[in-house]
């Protein structure tokens, strides 16, 4: 490998161009026609133009990939996180051309894609699921209650056609049972043409968090501890961090052990990381799925690990890995993500596109990784995702790292468009935020008192 | 009858119209649908009325506090 493509844009493009680098690799950058100015597009020995300002005429056409690889004689592609990255083709077809691909197999990518096929595949690993029960086809109750016993309460009822939450209806005890699955089995025969329904457990408080793992592609793996991403709106993202608060030791061994098991289960090659729901009074943990890529908060890791996962990925690929042990694996203090997003916390989190008349981000330091894909100037299109920036800080204590955080969002300044800075720091100082008592309904309860501030 | 003009909340490009010229509308119904940074966000008619006006199509950026539409109130 002497040349590398990254087939993405922003700061995922920045951050791996910068680790190829240090590597000794000339790295190619590619970019579509919104963004011929990009910082990613200046970072990069060279570029290559890929097409028209929206995504699936430019970033999500694999073919103009390729060929900018070829173009540019680059022989190996690093995909990022979305776009391309999690799709089984594109990596075959990379392949296909005598490049390497810096990612995991291409059959790990169709498996775990696929939300069914990634449930067999954990179970046969011995991974906890989500309880759920056969499904019932509509004017179907036999032995209702025993499935319901077995899943125990509260539990919801499933339209197997549904999605979204849309025909899910909850039931809190045995009383109203077979009301409510005969009543959403109707429901769904009217809306969907299939009154098919199922029984699965109800996490009434859950929190988000997610195992890092790395594998080697020979049933060896390792786990690099885990993230909590419990603060999400929209199901997006906000604040990550590491360790995830209050999660009992006992609780996180079982989860890397359940997530190696995986990777076991699946020869898996390179990062990947195993998302589950942990119920926030229990501790008792489900999987949810595999990402098959590098993902937007793998910094956090990095902080706290000290090593630096897209270089383990480039090395994986090219064969200059030499086998890390778990046990070379430590965590160091305490690391949280802060992510900056163009959008108006007081109008419901829509997005704010513009230009970026002023944007000071604070200066990175050791205890302070600042990852953005722009600067003074540049204009925030509405082609792609609003993430500004990410801040991570690392510290010895949660504590600490809290206010390391704090100081660093009270240093940005951006004018022209609508940021959720002020939102982030009224997240960072409540008081049950602090108190670690994060779950993923966070910032919904709390959305008035937490968006009060001008944004 | 008074007409009334319907803005954008936000930047966008438009995604598809959903309601046609002369088709009664109520509050909170559909006009079209925005497209910006990866999320579909719907343009709703801010009163009961009919559609009389359509000012935009496909593809268009619009920026925020474009005027889109018309209605009759």
């Amino acid at each position: 490998m002497q040349s590398l493509l990254v087939a993405n844009r922003g700061e995922i493009a920045r951050r791996i161009i910068r680790s190829a680098r240090e590597l000794g690799l000339r790295t190619v950058a590619v970019y579509s026609e919104a963004d011929s100015g990009s910082a990613h597009v200046a970072d990069a020995d060279t570029a290559v133009p890929i097409g028209p300002a929206p995504a699936r005429d430019s970033y999500l056409d694999g073919a103009r990939v390729i060929d900018a690889a070829r173009t540019a004689g680059a022989n190996a592609v690093h995909p990022g996180y979305g776009f391309l990255s999690e799709n089984a083709e594109f990596a075959e077809a990379v392949e296909a051309a005598g490049l390497i691909w810096i990612g995991p197999h291409p059959d790990s990518l169709r498996a775990m894609g696929d939300k069914q096929r990634a449930r067999e595949i954990a179970e046969r690993a011995g991974v906890p699921v989500v309880p759920g029960s056969r499904r019932f086809a509509i004017g179907d109750i036999q032995d209702l209650d025993r499935a319901a016993a077995v899943i125990d309460y509260p539990l919801l009822v499933k339209a197997s056609a549904g999605g979204g939450g849309i025909g899910m209806r909850r039931v809190d005890g045995p009383e109203s049972l077979e009301k409510t699955v005969t009543a959403t089995q109707s429901m769904a025969q009217k809306a969907f043409g299939d009154g098919t329904v199922f029984l699965e457990r109800f996490v009434p408080k859950a929190r988000h968090v997610e195992i890092q793992v790395f594998g080697f592609g020979d049933g060896t793996a390792i786990h690099l501890f885990e993230r909590d991403c419990s603060v999400q709106r929209r199901f997006q993202k906000v604040i990550e961090e590491s360790p995830a608060p209050g999660l009992p030791p006992e609780t996180r061994d079982a989860m890397a052990e359940a997530a190696l098991a995986l990777c076991k289960e699946t020869e898996y090659r390179g990062a990947g990381t195993i998302e589950f729901i942990v119920d926030a009074d229990s501790f008792e943990f489900f999987f949810l799925e595999m990402n098959t890529r590098i993902q937007v908060e793998h910094p956090v890791t990095e902080m706290i690990v000290d090593r630096d996962l897209v270089a383990m990925q480039i090395d994986l690929a090219r064969g200059a890995l030499t086998g890390i042990d778990q046990a070379e694996i430590e965590m160091h203090g305490h690391a949280i993500e802060c992510r900056l997003y163009a959008e108006n916390p007081t109008k419901m989190f829509m997005p704010s596109p513009g230009p970026l008349d002023v944007f000071d981000l604070p200066e990175a330091g050791e205890d302070l990784r600042i990852e953005s894909g722009y600067r003074a100037g540049d204009v925030v299109t509405t082609y792609y995702d609003p993430m500004l920036a990410k801040l991570i800080v690392h510290g010895p204590d949660r504590m600490a790292a809290c206010e390391a955080a704090l100081a660093a969002l009270r240093a940005v300044r951006v004018e022209g468009i609508h940021t959720n800075r002020d939102f982030l720091i009224a997240c960072l100082e409540d008081a049950g935020f602090r108190s670690g008592a994060v779950y993923t309904g966070f910032v919904d309860d709390n959305v008035k008192r937490l968006t009060a501030a001008k944004g | 009858m008074p007409t009334i003009d319907v803005k954008t909340d936000i930047t966008g490009n438009v995604w598809k119209i959903e309601a046609e010229i002369g088709q009664a509308l109520s509050e909170d119904d559909p006009i079209m649908i925005l497209e910006s940074m990866k999320m579909e966000i719907p343009v709703a008619s801010p009163e009961d009325g009919t559609l009389v006006e359509i000012l935009v199509s496909p593809e268009d950026v619009v920026t925020e506090g474009t005027v889109v539409a018309r209605i009759e109130v």
